[in-house]
């Protein structure tokens, strides 16, 4: 281990290693955010279309959480294996962070969509008879009350959709992704250089770390509630939909 | 006073089909007019949050017409319910507005921006919106709390800028659905205040939903008694509390007051004495005692001060000498403001 003190080490390997973290960041960064741009209105769909939302409607409501329910009951690895043929329609190639987009955005906007759909359950039913008794459309209701208000809740539930995907990355490594997971496969594994792949996890465990505290820090500093009304010490809910939705992996 | 602001016609609400169908309101019809301060009161489960919900179609009905300031929201057309579009229901509603009994402010928001909010969704300019938030608060006398988000502020503070958004738009009329029931006794005083103070001042037509026969008393002028989904009894606060002729009434009115008393009854005659203004405090009881002689015994009592006025009915024994009975109850029958009405409580 002594090794990573070592000039030759880094000069060896740190070029790979930056390029793993940069791959990785990228593949989570991209996926993320078009996964959210796929599963946020999927959320707001499910929160509207309940049977006590504002627009109450049985089929859209069932198709689309069967929809939810079938891509979230798919483990992330079955899934990026079953969708190649897909992945290589959109993208043109399979491999690397381009071919690992396809199935982590595939993956995670089920996931994020049930988060969302959990996030906007908190806010108080009263609050949004209060904007419809005054004459808010549907849209304005989304827009200016169900977002805004679980704002604090969404951004919690941001972190775990962020380091949910993180992990994913590290599965579609020994895919021929890239990134972090696949210099753990490649080095720490299959050549035995223990050293990058320890050098790995500590880099994952910081990335984790720095986006549970950034997200929690900025959740309860913009939450304007009381202290423990806040959703940052209430307790996520949608903690307990990741702890489901892991062991299904 | 006259004209109608709120008019309920035939108004029924079915929840559910068929066996398992609940009939949370039937045949309603009610017609409050501009300018009053109008109570709705029931016990919980008579269907007063439906009812008032019902009036901005938070609530569509089942069939009936709800009319408000002239427009029709829903109405009866060949034995079919007939509704205004969504955009002109949103526009209507700005005319009828609403405070809730969890005040319902939005918690991400401050003060001012809650105010503003109303105003906000129906396209009013920033600048505008808030150099009118700011009269509003300073209205209801919170002008200092402008920049306090909810979470700052106590339950009473929590209604006053409920009530200030409510009146944002300009309403013509303002729901209270339980508006106070959350509230201490002293905050609640302050909260009808307020209430009765902007309809003396600004003319808006007020709705009271409660449950609190001390809420009507306090600030309403007419009020009609739901129970079991239908009105039991309707008309001038005055005029019910002195006289409740429904058991539906007479439960609000005085709750297990006179009625516990027919426990204790040992004599089969028993008087009913009625205040219907003005003497309620003035000593009775013992007058018949030193100026007929006759020892009148106290079953139960309940009088209350309405609008100023001493309402309320105590309830006595009369001896069992039937001469001294009849000299008791001419001599009660003759006082002004009283009546006096001879029960049986062996049947009660």
């Amino acid at each position: 281990m002594s090794e990573i003190f070592t000039g030759a080490f880094w000069a060896q390997y740190g070029g790979i290693i930056l390029e793993g973290i940069w791959d990785t960041l990228v593949m989570t960064g991209i996926s993320t955010l078009v996964a959210y741009i796929l599963g946020l209105p999927m959320g707001v769909i499910m929160i509207l279309t309940q049977p006590h939302g504002i627009r109450p409607n049985k089929l859209v409501y069932n198709v689309l959480g069967w929809v939810i329910n079938m891509g979230r009951s798919l483990p992330f690895i079955i899934l990026m294996i079953a969708i190649f043929p897909l992945t290589k329609f959109i993208m043109g190639t399979k491999v690397g962070v381009k071919g690992a987009i396809v199935p982590l955005v595939i993956s995670a906007a089920p996931f994020i969509a049930r988060m969302v759909e959990t996030s906007l359950s908190e806010v108080d039913a009263g609050v949004v008879e209060a904007a419809q008794s005054m004459g808010a459309s549907t849209f304005q209701i989304v827009w200016k009350v169900y977002l805004p208000e679980a704002k604090p809740s969404l951004v919690l539930g941001a972190s775990i959709s962020l380091i949910t995907i993180l992990a994913y990355t590290a599965m579609a490594g020994t895919m021929g992704a890239g990134g972090l997971g696949d210099l753990t496969i490649r080095y720490g594994h299959q050549r035995n250089v223990p050293s990058v792949m320890w050098i790995t996890v500590l880099i994952l465990i910081v990335m984790v770390q720095m986006i549970q505290s950034t997200f929690n820090y900025a959740s309860k500093k913009m939450d304007k509630r009381l202290n423990d009304e806040k959703a940052s010490d209430k307790g996520f809910t949608a903690l307990a939909f990741m702890e489901k939705f892991r062991k299904g992996c | 006073m006259s004209e109608s602001i709120i008019q309920i016609q035939h108004l029924t609400k079915t929840f559910g089909q068929g066996p398992e169908a609940v009939h949370a309101l039937e045949d309603i019809n009610l017609d409050i007019r501009q300018g009053e301060i109008f109570g709705i009161i029931g016990l919980s489960g008579a269907g007063k949050s439906t009812l008032v919900r019902c009036m901005n179609l938070l609530e569509e009905p089942t069939s009936g017409a709800v009319i408000v300031d002239g427009q029709r929201l829903v109405w009866m057309e060949q034995n079919r319910l007939r509704r205004i579009s969504e955009r002109e229901l949103r526009l209507a509603r700005r005319k009828i507005t609403m405070i809730f009994q969890s005040f319902n402010l939005l918690m991400q928001k401050n003060c001012l921006r809650n105010v503003c909010f109303p105003m906000e969704l129906a396209g009013v300019s920033k600048g505008q919106a808030e150099k009118r938030a700011r009269e509003l608060l300073e209205l209801v006398d919170l002008k200092e709390k402008a920049l306090a988000y909810p979470a700052q502020l106590s339950g009473g503070q929590k209604q006053r800028v409920a009530i200030a958004r409510a009146l944002a738009t300009d309403p013509k009329v303002l729901l209270c659905d339980e508006a106070t029931s959350a509230l201490d006794p002293t905050t609640t005083a302050s909260i009808l205040g307020l209430l009765k103070d902007l309809n003396a001042k600004l003319g808006v037509t007020v709705v009271v939903i409660t449950h609190q026969m001390s809420v009507i008393e306090e600030i309403c002028s007419r009020v009609a008694i739901l129970d079991g989904g239908s009105v039991a009894e309707m008309g001038e606060v005055q005029a019910i509390f002195s006289n409740p002729s429904t058991d539906a009434a007479r439960r609000l009115v005085y709750p297990g007051g006179v009625r516990a008393a027919a426990e204790y009854i040992r004599s089969s005659r028993a008087v009913r004495i009625s205040f219907n203004g003005g003497t309620a405090y003035q000593p009775l009881i013992a007058s018949v005692a030193i100026d007929c002689g006759v020892k009148l015994n106290i079953l139960g009592a309940d009088t209350r001060n309405v609008g100023g006025k001493a309402l309320g009915t105590i309830l006595v024994g009369l001896p069992e000498d039937p001469n001294e009975a009849a000299k008791a109850l001419s001599y009660i029958r003759a006082q002004p403001n009283v009546t006096a009405e001879e029960v049986d409580y062996q049947h009660e």
